[in-house]
């Protein structure tokens, strides 16, 4: 597999070697290995179906990898010793269905893992809390709760419940594929700022043009394998495999 | 006319009214207590089985299924019978109270264990993912995520199955406990005439009306705010 560029000088933030998932008899990933440097973002594109999701949902064990290795910061994820829980705090994601918690305010939701998993004081986390809230533009939304907000604007209390335990990587599982057209742009901006502040992202999603302009690598997944990865420009404009091409004049259409 | 004073005659006896009045209040007060501790008991122990049942450890569930289902299919008056008199053979002598409201307690708790469990069960897997992906562990999420919606999706049919447990407490009867009905049959068979038994319904209603009150408000308000 080609070597990035990027990876070469400083130590990967998520190392993924020989990853595969089965679910029953049916082999979802089929031998992944994927390097993201601090700082980048990594677009995964593919048909449903392809294995996208999954691969993001084994970055943090919500699915059990059934074979290979996932480092996080180094530390091995699969490893006996490895404390999930204190792993999971720093790995953000977000859902396609923002999973809010509906019976919490936007702050709430921001505020419980940082009262019940870092144990931090209720006064200090709610400040925590606000500021994260602020970053994605409704610190003014703190006391509303899920079901009055819009589809976008829960997606970013969904990115600032993440942002707050201060991610060394966030996932993002289709997070515009359940809203509204009108509704993307804002999501996808609090995405943008969030790379210019130097987040590590890795990114399931259809949105290609974000891909072109922010993505700093886009990996063509089918049938559980990379296809094909290169920076946007390749991969959109110069695809060199014949599935990867199918699949760019699909999604142009 | 006649028939209206024969009716009057039959259930609303003055006299008598007055001359038992004492007893069905002293009738009332055991049913509120008997009511109360199955309530408490009931709905605790039923939650605490759901929550137990979320571990999802086979072999504590299916002893859990078992006697939810158990209890759930029996009629509450052949446990009471069963407990009442199969105990003391054991060498176990519980008043009668306490066998109403542990046997009334069990079959709350059964019926409860059900209600929470599919209300555990009802809550999205994302719920579940979301919480965990922050690092919450299970128990954390089961406490601060889903049985705070659980619990509030099920206080409707919580509550109409509270109200028909705790009817129950009529069953205490048999056993001479000496609750409302109790109190209503004793005045029957002394009296000859159906008026204590009147009066127990009168203060059976009474008592269930704002019970049922109640659990209307706390439906209402442990809604969340809905678009």
């Amino acid at each position: 597999m080609r070597l990035n560029g990027v990876v070469s000088a400083t130590p990967p933030i998520l190392e993924i070697r020989g990853l595969r998932k089965s679910f029953h008899h049916v082999e979802v990933l089929r031998g992944i290995d994927l390097s993201v440097a601090p700082q980048e973002l990594v677009f995964i594109i593919g048909p449903s179906g392809s294995g996208k999701s999954t691969l993001l949902r084994c970055c943090n064990r919500l699915e059990e990898p059934t074979g290979g290795s996932i480092r996080i910061d180094g530390v091995d994820i699969m490893a006996r010793s490895t404390d999930i829980n204190a792993m999971r705090r720093r790995i953000g994601m977000v859902f396609q269905s923002f999973n809010l918690y509906p019976h919490m305010t936007a702050l709430g939701n921001v505020a419980l893992a940082l009262v019940k998993v870092l144990r931090r004081p209720r006064k200090e986390a709610e400040r925590v809390a606000l500021a994260a809230l602020d970053r994605v533009g409704l610190s003014e939304k703190a006391a509303a709760y899920p079901a009055e907000l819009s589809g976008g604007q829960q997606q970013r209390v969904a990115i600032a419940r993440a942002l707050a335990l201060e991610p060394k990587l966030m996932l993002f599982d289709e997070p515009t594929s359940a809203l509204d057209p009108e509704l993307v742009g804002s999501v996808l901006n609090v995405m943008r700022e969030l790379k210019r502040g130097g987040m590590t992202m890795l990114v399931v999603s259809h949105e290609m043009r974000f891909a072109r302009d922010a993505a700093d690598r886009v990996i063509f997944l089918d049938h559980g394998a990379i296809v094909e990865e290169g920076p946007p420009e390749q991969i959109f404009s110069q695809p060199e495999r014949t599935r990867t091409r199918a699949f760019i004049a699909d999604i142009a259409r | 006319m006649e028939f209206h004073s024969a009716f009057l005659e039959a259930f609303f006896k003055w006299e008598l009214i007055q001359r038992y009045f004492p007893a069905i209040m002293k009738g009332v007060g055991v049913t509120i207590e008997i009511a109360a501790a199955v309530v408490f008991t009931g709905i605790c122990a039923g939650l605490a089985l759901a929550v137990i049942r979320a571990f999802r450890a086979r072999s504590i569930n299916v002893v859990i299924v078992l006697f939810a289902d158990a209890f759930r299919a029996l009629p509450p008056l052949v446990l009471v019978l069963l407990v009442y008199f199969g105990l003391p053979n054991l060498g176990i002598n519980l008043p009668s109270f306490a066998v109403l409201w542990i046997v009334l307690s069990l079959v709350l708790a059964a019926f409860c264990e059900e209600i929470f469990w599919a209300g555990i069960l009802s809550i999205a897997k994302g719920q579940w993912e979301a919480a965990r992906s922050t690092g919450l562990t299970f128990v954390a999420t089961l406490a601060y995520v889903v049985l705070p919606q659980a619990v509030r999706l099920t206080v409707p049919p919580i509550t109409n199955r509270t109200i028909a447990i705790t009817k129950n407490t009529a069953l205490g009867t048999v056993i001479g406990v000496g609750e409302i009905l109790n109190q209503a049959t004793t005045a029957q068979s002394f009296s000859g005439n159906a008026t204590p038994l009147m009066m127990g319904a009168i203060a059976y209603v009474i008592l269930f009306i704002p019970v049922v009150v109640l659990g209307r408000f706390i439906e209402t308000r442990f809604r969340w705010r809905r678009a």
